[in-house]
């Protein structure tokens, strides 16, 4: 390792390496860094990391790299990195661990319009069980999303019968709700 | 054939042509689709982008629902609802140890015997029979078919088709009588759940699938996902601002709607009045040169 580079003698409780591993049951060291994953992959031009430069950096485990990397963040989950890598290994399952790692431990390193639309995303479902499209909109541009974003949309939207004004609620909302916590309960970090 | 039915939420709101499209082509094949009891969301890419057991509970939840149902396959158009109801079947069977977190979520456990098909399942296992009901066939039609990621990836969870050159929506379009036409964007992602965190990126993927689309000839794109199908009808607009001025717009068409059509069923039927790039020109364009001849030749 580099002088500048960032160490990776965390004690064993805070290994990244360790955690991925554990949520995921993958192990990172079965790649090999042939990059097709990052060849196909549709955000590469827009990522900071690119999908196997990721992986890399969790064989090395270098956390607080990782963890303030905008590429997780932008990653589609479009599972090309994943049918295609040659060791079936799993990039997005892998990136969907970072990203649920970050939300436990420093959720304000999440890019303000993702936090704001899986934040009101999952709002709607523990509301209604469903997502309703007009509360979504409304509640990601009250969380922070574009203030602006698509308000030339909803008439649009309207005149084609697109859009209902009233959310339908499940009866199983109670369920659902329980759900949430139990999840939410099981990931805090211990 | 009866068959269980989860239409999920795009199907209820922006995206309610699929879900009217997919019943009244269900009711002239004569095939029932019994909906899953209060089903809830599938939890889409925000459960699964920040919270994995939710992600499984959630569909979890649906499926246990539907084995209660008795039923033995669930049919969810929705590729993004396809995925997940897959993902968490799979999973369910393979991680003895997540499932028992799952299990200990639900307060129940959940039988993985349920089956979850795709809306290009469906359809392609209908081919000869939409072939033989085919009243209006759509001769003329140059079709690119578009597949994005969730019908056929990861493949291990879809166990469907070919990760990398599927033929199933290419089966139905030619059961319609149109002809899939040849391109390299078929699995290209359209930038999914980023419509609206991420609007630049939808445009900028999207464009580039159209773009290939019309270079290799098709006259519309066909879809089996809402969130494809918002993102490339929608967000057309938002593509074209930036492309050759004069382009015509590139219609974006639905699976069930093509069938629909090709049944002979009526436009207002299949919601093709909703979308945004008007299909119904180029529609009745084909349709009208199809039926002409076998009505005695024009006039
Ligand atoms: S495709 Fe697989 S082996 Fe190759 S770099 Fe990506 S993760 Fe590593
Ligand atoms: S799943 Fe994410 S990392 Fe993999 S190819 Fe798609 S966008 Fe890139």
């Amino acid at each position: 390792m580099t002088a500048t580079g960032e160490r990776s003698t965390a004690p064993a409780e805070r290994s990244l390496l360790a955690a991925v591993r554990s949520a995921t049951g993958l192990d990172p060291s079965h790649c090999y860094q042939c990059g097709k994953c990052s060849a196909g992959c549709p955000m590469a031009d827009e990522m900071d990391l690119k999908t196997h430069e990721i992986i890399r950096l969790l064989q090395l485990d270098r956390r607080e790299r990782l963890l303030s990397s905008q590429a997780i963040w932008l990653c589609l989950t479009c599972e090309t990195c994943t049918a295609r890598c040659p060791n079936e290994f799993d990039p997005a399952a892998t990136i969907d661990a970072l990203r649920e790692i970050v939300l436990a431990e420093s959720a304000s390193k999440v890019p303000r319009p993702m936090a704001a639309f899986h934040g009101a995303f999952l709002d709607q479902i523990r509301a209604h069980g469903r997502v309703f499209e007009f509360g979504l909109v409304a509640s990601y541009k009250l969380r922070g999303g574009a203030l602006f974003a698509d308000v030339a949309a909803a008439p649009g939207m309207l005149l084609r019968g697109k859009l209902s004004l009233m959310p339908e609620r499940i009866a199983g909302v109670a369920d659902i709700r329980r759900i949430f916590e139990r999840c939410q309960t099981a990931r805090e970090p211990k | 054939m009866k068959i269980g039915y989860f239409p999920g939420c795009s199907l209820q709101s922006t995206e309610r042509e699929y879900d009217e499209s997919v019943r009244a082509v269900a009711a002239a094949l004569e095939i029932e689709l019994e909906e899953v009891n209060d089903w809830g969301c599938c939890g889409a890419s925000s459960a699964h982008a920040t919270n994995r057991l939710l992600s499984i509970a959630l569909p979890a939840r649906t499926l246990a629902l539907a084995a209660a149902q008795k039923m033995e396959r669930v049919f969810a158009p929705c590729a993004a609802c396809y995925n997940r109801l897959a993902t968490a079947r799979h999973v369910l069977a393979t991680e003895p140890e997540l499932a028992e977190r799952v299990h200990a979520v639900l307060g129940t456990a959940v039988d993985t015997a349920v089956g979850v098909v795709s809306a290009a399942q469906m359809f392609s296992e209908l081919a000869s029979q939409i072939r033989e009901q085919t009243t209006v066939p759509l001769k003329d039609l140059k079709l690119a078919c578009y597949y994005g990621c969730l019908l056929v990836r990861p493949p291990a969870v879809c166990q469907f088709d070919d990760a990398e050159s599927p033929t199933s929506l290419e089966t139905v379009v030619s059961a319609t009588g149109a002809t899939p036409v040849r391109w390299k964007m078929a699995l290209e992602c359209c930038g999914g759940g980023f419509s609206l965190s991420r609007t630049s990126s939808v445009v900028r993927l999207g464009r580039a699938i159209l773009q290939d689309a019309r270079a290799a000839g098709a006259q519309a794109v066909v879809v089996a996902c809402p969130m494809c199908h918002t993102n490339l009808d929608f967000r057309q607009r938002a593509m074209a601002e930036r492309a050759q001025p004069g382009q015509e717009p590139l219609p974006v068409i639905f699976v069930s709607q093509l069938v629909g059509l090709a049944l002979g069923l009526k436009p207002e039927a299949l919601g093709l009045r909703r979308h945004f790039v008007d299909p119904q020109p180029l529609l009745a364009r084909v349709a009208t040169a199809k039926s002409l001849p076998e009505h005695g030749g024009p006039a």
